[in-house]
């Protein structure tokens, strides 16, 4: 169980990225986030991960804190972040140092296969597309068979139609061993098909949290999956409308 | 070779690199000749006909027939090789120590803020010091012979590896560091597996510049009482009023520098082939 008590962020130029989440992710659950630019959905992740500190508040990995990056847990970035001097094969092998030659060889050889990239194993990341670059994060995040994935707009960098065979890809590995996920996204449509449910995050009011009651796999022509998309749409808007549409006059809507 | 196209568990085909990695970048056909002799063949051709012809006298500048000649002789004595061998050595020996000295320098100050701090200003401030205001301290406090000839080529090596390398460090892309920390690495473990490679091709262009520097500051080594190398018979000829001697020495200092920059630039290409520059094949 991931969680997260009262977890605020407040950078040193007084601006605060995260106020006061109360959250519990159970174990294999896709937990999706969305919210409008700048509303704090990376900092959160990077706070989850371990890779910023809270001003206030915990997180907890089963009732451990995390307070530095945890073995467990791993991270998928908005950008592929491959080392250009390492082939594919070795980017993959990056987190799992710690194995044996031998054990490293089959885990990579298996992720790559498992994200049907084995063919490039040799390859440097400068001659890979947008999408296979991605694919191989994915691998190198998921070799060490972390407890929690978290992804950072993964696949926002994407064309659409590769970014919708990434989705379905992304829960077909989810599916293999089935790690906690937390997918930060500005995409609803990608939130909605990934998601169990999804926290619309606001600046300056309490967040909502959504749980879209649609069967898997999602359908994204579905009507009740364009009904879904209508509400948590209206939500997003609502999280960054100016305060008197809200009835919060704390931010008044000259200053957004 | 690879096949065009990788298919995932889902029948998604991927588009596939379309050239094998390390093949050799398609050019022209004159860019396989060595253009680079052009220039110095024409200048010792044309310095020579004007020679030839009476043009022109020879005696400060003799023409690239009489450096041939005093080069063979100093060959066939034997003293040729005697001092090439004797700047090599001192070349290389110093090149070693600058490489190792500002390696670990430029690592540490790039890795470490507080070591950056603590050293990079007294460090710049030597870095403005001429090689030759060395040279005096040196002989009182290592004496005339080897050590000191050495330490002055390290010195000289090692500045501009001290600072290619401290100055790459800092530039090494945030992100690739992050993942680093997702993974738990080590400061070692970051400064080796990838502050180190993410600044190689800074390095070895630090590297390349080092050895050029090298081979400047044997000249200022050899000329502090040396007996052999290249240095000495530079000032031998000066001495001796040959002007030959001495341009054979230059010939050779210039034909060294270029051999051995070349054999470090063909040494470390390997390790750069990941680079992707505009001219690297697709």
């Amino acid at each position: 169980m991931l969680t997260l008590r009262r977890l605020s962020k407040r950078y040193p130029n007084g601006h605060l990225a995260v106020n006061a989440i109360d959250l519990a992710v159970a174990p294999g659950e896709i937990f999706g986030v969305v919210g409008g630019s700048g509303c704090g959905k990376s900092t959160l992740l990077r706070l989850i991960s371990g890779l910023e500190q809270p001003s206030e508040g915990t997180v907890a990995l089963s009732g451990t804190p995390v307070l530095a990056p945890r073995q467990e847990v791993g991270v998928v970035f908005q950008e592929p972040r491959l080392m250009p001097w390492l082939s594919i094969a070795d980017n993959v092998a990056f987190g799992i140092r710690h194995l044996s030659p031998a054990e490293r060889r089959a885990r990579v050889a298996e992720t790559l296969a498992r994200v049907g990239l084995s063919a490039v194993a040799d390859h440097w990341p400068r001659e890979l597309s947008g999408g296979m670059a991605q694919r191989v994060a994915l691998a190198r995040a998921l070799v060490g068979t972390p407890r929690v994935l978290l992804l950072d707009e993964p696949f926002s960098a994407l064309d659409a139609m590769t970014r919708a065979d990434l989705q379905d890809h992304l829960l077909d590995l989810w599916a293999y061993d089935r790690p906690t996920m937390v997918l930060v996204t500005h995409d609803i449509e990608e939130a909605l098909v990934l998601a169990d449910r999804i926290l619309v995050m606001r600046q300056g009011s309490p967040n909502v949290t959504l749980t879209p009651d649609l069967p898997r796999p999602r359908d994204r022509t579905d009507l009740s999956f364009l009904e879904w998309k209508r509400r948590l749409l209206l939500e997003l808007h609502r999280s960054m409308a100016p305060a008197a549409v809200r009835g919060d006059e704390r931010f008044p809507a000259a200053a957004i | 070779m690879e096949p065009a196209s990788t298919t995932t568990a889902a029948g998604v085909a991927w588009d596939a690199p379309d050239q094998a990695p390390g093949a050799p970048p398609p050019g022209h056909r004159w860019q396989r000749w060595p253009l680079g002799l052009l220039l110095p063949l024409g200048l010792g051709l044309g310095w020579e006909a004007l020679v030839a012809c009476g043009l022109a006298n020879g005696h400060l500048l003799p023409p690239p027939s009489r450096i041939v000649v005093t080069l063979v002789a100093l060959a066939r004595s034997g003293d040729l090789w005697l001092h090439i061998w004797a700047t090599l050595q001192r070349v290389a020996l110093g090149f070693l120590f600058g490489v190792l000295a500002g390696t670990a320098g430029g690592a540490l100050t790039g890795y470490s803020p507080l070591a950056r701090r603590l050293f990079d200003p007294t460090l710049q401030a030597l870095r403005s010091i001429p090689s030759i205001a060395w040279v005096p301290l040196f002989i009182l406090w290592f004496g005339i012979f080897e050590t000191s000839k050495v330490i002055l080529i390290a010195v000289g090596v090692f500045f501009p590896i001290y600072l290619a390398l401290s100055a790459a460090i800092l530039d090494v892309d945030r992100k690739l560091v992050e993942v680093a920390r997702i993974f738990r690495f080590s400061p070692l473990e970051m400064v080796w597996r990838v502050l180190l490679p993410a600044t190689l091709p800074s390095y070895v262009t630090a590297l390349r510049a080092g050895l050029g520097l090298g081979w400047m500051f044997v000249v200022a080594a050899e000329f502090m009482g040396a007996s052999e190398g290249l240095g000495f018979l530079l000032v031998d000829g000066q001495m001796t009023g040959r002007p030959q001697t001495v341009l054979a020495s230059i010939a050779v200092f210039a034909l060294l520098g270029k051999a051995t920059d070349g054999l470090l630039a063909a040494g470390t290409q390997r390790f750069l082939r990941w680079q992707d520059g505009f001219r690297t094949p697709r």
